[in-house]
């Protein structure tokens, strides 16, 4: 099982966290045509590369954002919650 | 007779203590430490068991469990390994494939229809005509199990363990050991696990005899059961590599997970056959085999030998054999002695007659080898059969290549190449964290294994440390290991590549040549490497004939990759124990002593209904019965719970439901309901407002984790002034309901429950019975209702007090199943129950609920698209009185004989004495009063109505029950 080290909760088993999907940011609705909410809603992007992805560690409850590699599957380093905000 | 050899000087049988095993009835002596093939052919029994397909019968080839030869079954356990499964005393033991026994099996005459039995018969011959198949079937069936379970089967599972270490070493032969010494000495915590019963690998058994090496066995031995630095597990098979070297190792006492800094894999090899006509006769094995078998058990593996040979590793296994008292008729080299070093010198010194350029073309035999026949190599590398040699033998010893265990290494995803100059695949570079170490490492020289295992031992220590160590590794070797095509045609067939499967060479080369030419698609078809040992002793020898069949190199060729487990891995094991979380509330000891019968609610346990009538209807009838005329009471402590905060608050509500919350009022509560980007509806539950900057909002039990993380993140994505926390567990709730609800509950707090003090849909904190508390007025169940949020620790005192004080009016507390006939009945939706993974409010009738003129919430902009394209609608429907069917949900709507939609809820309601229910109308034209088809179980339709919604009081009085003056009682 795979190990998420992380710089303030320390190494811990990928088990104890919950996948919470790529950092995406959401189209202004009101600026967009259906086509283009509805492949924000149902579309992903599977290619392989550096991701920044959400990651909520269960037992202290934090949400973490980690850039990682999905093609080697190696975290690369924790990002700032402020890197990935937006305003509605 | 016993075969039986003088004391061996690494033996690990201890002779003072015999046990008794019965093979199939057959009384069979041995001593301790003796594995079940052991102490078989020590008695001279040498047939293990039957082929699976053929029924052939089969000696110990490998021995070492890459064959699936030995393969026995006890009462308790099917899948028993003969060749290294330990002979305990007492033990009961049958062959698994076979009608009648191993001697007289029913089936043992099928090789003479092998003929019909062509490579794939399975998908060609059994699939017409259509209508045999459910007769091939049962066949099939019948003759393809292995092993008979034991329906009374016990469940004994195993515990899992964790371990911990820097080094992991995988293989206890010589360059394990020294891998382990190595980052022992260096400081490191090492955990050193071998398969087999003792540590030494080949050390004890190939140069068991070989005086060079004892001072360097008795120094790591030593070292490696003494340090302190070193757990050595035994018996223990490392059964995969997960992602940073997480390993499972399976011992017998269960399953071991280990997380290693580094790991050294020193795995060593498997022996592999030569391919003649009939190699798989009893007696024909493999030379390592019979190093076993004399080193470790002292057991003489015939009296007179062949030998095919093609490495100097086969002479020194003929320099053992002499040894131990084995004549050698003759050795078959398939190319020249002279090459093979000091030991081929040895061997002919002592008489034994070698045949340079010579294979092994047949074996003749019926239960036993008796005679095997060397023909000449011509320059094609074939045999000419018309140059014949034949020596009389009971035992036929091929040494003739080798395949590394290179299990872990693929699942590791190392970069895997055929050496041509050694023969086998090795891995050129590893990922970080990994090391390979010896002969699978193609480093073979005895004393280079033990510098090559050292050396990855300091590298690996180091490494654990995060520093890196300059260390030279010993170079590979130059000598060539393994035949490139140890493989000999015959006419007569017969001469088998998989032991397990009884795939002989033709089958092979007829898949391929049928267009299944890729290792990965004739694997399949032709079930090479399938059988219990997985490939072991066969993978090798495929590639190569397939290799050699297309003209393509063995890199090109490519190979299967063995995914875990390395060994067959008993399920209770696999198991483990039973961890299973249990969430109860507070009131739990009290749903107890009320006959509670629980239900699985998630984590959570849920009283299911109160074991108070004669039958579980009856019960819950009377429950609701209790609700609709008197008071009830209900554990909601599931719900989930949390509150948010800040001065964001109101915004974050206001994103998060359809509903509006930013114009609540402060002490009123709203409806919740959630739906996720895609318009899907993922929740609902109750919002009150504390204050302006304070919110306090439920949701379903079941959504009560995911419901939090995604508050908790979207504040985080959004950037918002507001902070949410979780406090399911820390406080409870429940809610008190029926007519009779707001006259007893006045009694006990301080909170003015009168209509005009506290609406319907009001929210208020005071006190019950002394506790802090939140009142809030729901109406789920669709009665006069108050739902009590209280500390968790105050709850049950709260819930006891209310049932004693409440006595007077029989108050009955009610479970999920009265609930659920309520809330029907009143026509409200459960999440997940009424809805599934596509329903959007519109759909489930409640676009009251949706306040699309707000600015922005979760969904918004997908339910503005979806609104014109509503399908379907959420409908109630009524059987007629008397109706007799038992409609159940998930039934389906029929009209014209086309699907029209699906119950989602459906009971019969004591309250209307009728069926009644829920149900999705795939119809947009159907309106209240029409008539609808459902089709029962039986298949029988029968019609329902349409009705508006809710059946029970369509008006909300008995909620809001002071609206006709009767001050809370309801007549």
């Amino acid at each position: 099982m795979k190990l998420i080290d992380c710089p303030y909760i320390g190494a811990r088993p990928q088990s104890e966290f919950v996948y919470g999907h790529e950092v995406r940011q959401m189209p202004k609705p009101s600026e967009v045509t259906d086509k283009e909410w509805a492949e924000y809603v149902f579309c992903r992007h599977g290619a392989p590369g550096v991701k920044k992805e959400w990651w909520h560690h269960v037992p202290s409850g934090i949400w973490f954002v980690f850039e990682r590699d999905t093609l080697t599957d190696k975290f690369i380093r924790l990002v700032d919650i402020a890197e990935v905000q937006y305003e509605l | 007779m016993s075969y039986r050899l003088q004391e061996q000087p690494l033996e690990w049988i201890d002779r003072s203590k015999t046990i008794n095993i019965e093979v199939e009835g057959k009384p069979t002596r041995g001593f301790a430490g003796d594995t079940i093939t052991s102490a078989m052919f020590a008695n001279g029994d040498i047939h293990v068991g039957r082929s699976f397909k053929y029924h052939r019968i089969r000696g110990p080839v490998t021995f070492a469990n890459h064959d699936g030869n030995a393969l026995f079954q006890t009462s308790e356990a099917t899948d028993i390994r003969g060749d290294v499964a330990p002979a305990e005393d007492g033990m009961k033991l049958h062959a698994v494939n076979t009608i009648g026994g191993v001697q007289n099996d029913k089936f043992r005459f099928l090789g003479l229809l092998s003929r019909f039995l062509v490579v794939g018969f399975y998908y060609k011959g059994l699939f017409k005509p259509r209508f045999m198949r459910s007769f091939y079937e049962r066949v099939i069936r019948e003759s393809a199990g292995l092993g008979k379970v034991d329906l009374n089967w016990r469940n004994k599972r195993k515990s899992k363990r964790y371990g911990f270490c820097d080094v992991l070493v995988i293989g206890a032969g010589p360059a394990g050991m020294s891998a382990a010494k190595a980052a022992a000495e260096a400081g490191a915590q090492v955990m050193l696990v071998d398969e087999n019963a003792h540590i030494g690998g080949t050390l004890d058994y190939q140069y068991a005899n070989d005086d060079s090496v004892s001072a360097a066995r008795k120094e790591l031995k030593e070292y490696v059961l003494n340090s302190d630095n070193i757990e050595v597990q035994t018996s223990a098979v490392a059964l995969g590599w997960y992602s940073d070297n997480w390993v499972p190792v399976n011992t017998p006492t269960g399953i071991i997970k280990v997380r290693a800094k580094q790991v050294v894999m020193a795995t060593g090899l498997f022996e592999q056959p030569s391919i003649f006509h009939y190699n798989d006769l009893p007696g024909v094995m493999m030379a390592s085999a019979a190093q076993r078998m004399i080193a470790r058990y002292a057991v003489k593996p015939a009296e007179v030998a062949a030998m095919v040979v093609a490495n100097e590793d086969g002479y020194r296994a003929a320099l053992d054999l002499l040894k131990a008292g084995v004549k050698i008729n003759a050795i078959a080299d398939l190319e020249d002695h002279e090459t093979r070093g000091d030991l081929a010198k040895q061997v002919k010194a002592q008489g034994v007659q070698i045949y340079d350029r010579h294979a092994i073309y047949e074996v003749e035999g019926k239960k036993r080898v008796t005679s095997a026949t060397l023909c000449p190599l011509d320059a094609n590398g074939e045999c000419d059969a018309t140059r014949r040699t034949t020596v009389p033998c009971d035992g036929v010893f091929m040494s003739v290549g080798w395949a590394p265990v290179t299990h872990l290494l693929f699942q590791c995803k190392s970069d895997i190449k055929y050496n041509a100059e050694i023969g086998q695949f090795r891995a050129e570079s590893m990922p970080e964290g990994m090391f390979a170490a010896g002969r699978v490492n193609g480093v073979f020289d005895i004393n280079d294994q033990m510098a090559d295992g050292a050396g990855a031992g300091q590298q690996a220590a180091a490494a654990a440390k995060g520093e890196t160590v300059d260390v030279q590794r010993p170079a590979l070797t130059t000598i060539r290991q393994s035949h490139e095509y140890p493989i000999f045609r015959h006419p007569k067939h017969k001469n088998f590549i998989d032991f397990d499967e009884d795939i002989q060479l033709k089958d092979y080369i007829n898949a391929a040549k049928e267009g299944f030419d890729n290792i990965e698609l004739i694997k399949r078809f032709s079930t090479n490497g399938m059988g219990p040992s997985q490939g072991k002793h066969s993978n090798m020898n495929g590639i190569r004939i397939l290799s050699k069949f297309t003209g393509k190199s063995i890199d090109e060729t490519g190979t299967t990759t063995a995914r875990p487990m390395f060994h067959p891995t008993p399920i209770q094991h696999l198991g483990g124990r039973r961890f299973r979380a249990e969430r109860v509330s507070p009131m739990q000891q009290s749903h107890v002593e009320h006959k509670a019968v629980f239900m699985e609610a998630g984590a959570w346990l849920r009283p299911e209904y109160y074991d108070t009538e004669p039958t579980r209807l009856e019960s819950i009838h009377a429950e609701a019965k209790a609700v609709r005329t008197g008071l009830g009471i209900i554990d909601v402590s599931t719900l989930g719970k949390i509150e948010i905060f800040g001065p964001d608050a109101a915004e974050m509500m206001d994103r998060i439901c359809t509903m509006r919350m930013s114009n609540m009022v402060i002490g009123k509560t709203r409806y919740a309901l959630v739906v996720d980007e895609a318009g899907v509806i993922t929740d609902d539950g109750v919002v009150v407002r504390y204050a302006d900057d304070h919110f306090y909002y439920t949701t379903t039990s079941g959504s009560a984790d995911p419901a939090f993380r995604t508050v908790q993140k979207q504040i985080l994505e959004w950037g918002l002034k507001c902070e949410a926390v979780n406090r399911t567990a820390q406080l409870a709730a429940m809610n008190l309901a029926g007519p009779e609800a707001r006259n007893k509950l006045a009694q006990f707090t301080d909170i003015d429950l009168s209509e005009e003090a506290f609406p319907y849909l009001g929210a208020r904190t005071g006190h019950v019975f002394g506790k802090p508390v939140t009142l809030a007025r729901v109406g789920f169940v669709g009665e006069l209702g108050y739902e009590i949020h209280c500390l968790a620790g105050d709850a049950a005192e709260i819930w006891n007090n209310l049932l004693k004080e409440c006595a007077d009016v029989n108050i009955r507390p009610f479970g999920v199943e009265c609930q659920r006939l309520l809330r029907l009945e009143k026509g409200h939706v459960i999440v997940t129950q009424d809805t599934d993974g596509l329903t959007n409010p519109w759909e489930a009738g409640m676009p009251w609920a949706v306040h699309m003129k707000k600015d922005f919430f979760i969904g918004q902009r997908s339910l503005e698209i979806l609104k014109p394209l509503q399908s379907r609608t959420l409908h109630g429907f009524m059987f007629p009185e008397g109706f007799k069917g038992e409609p159940k949900e998930c039934h389906l709507l029929i009209k014209d004989g086309e699907l029209n939609g699906r119950i989602t809820s459906v009971s019969f309601s004591p309250t209307f004495n009728r069926w009644l229910g829920l149900a999705y109308v795939d119809d947009m034209e159907a309106k209240i009063g029409d008539g609808v088809q459902i089709r029962l179980d039986d298949g029988t339709l029968v019609e329902a109505e349409l009705v508006s919604l809710p059946f029970y009081d369509p008006e909300g009085k008995r909620q809001t029950c002071d609206v006709d003056g009767t001050d809370g009682k309801v007549a």
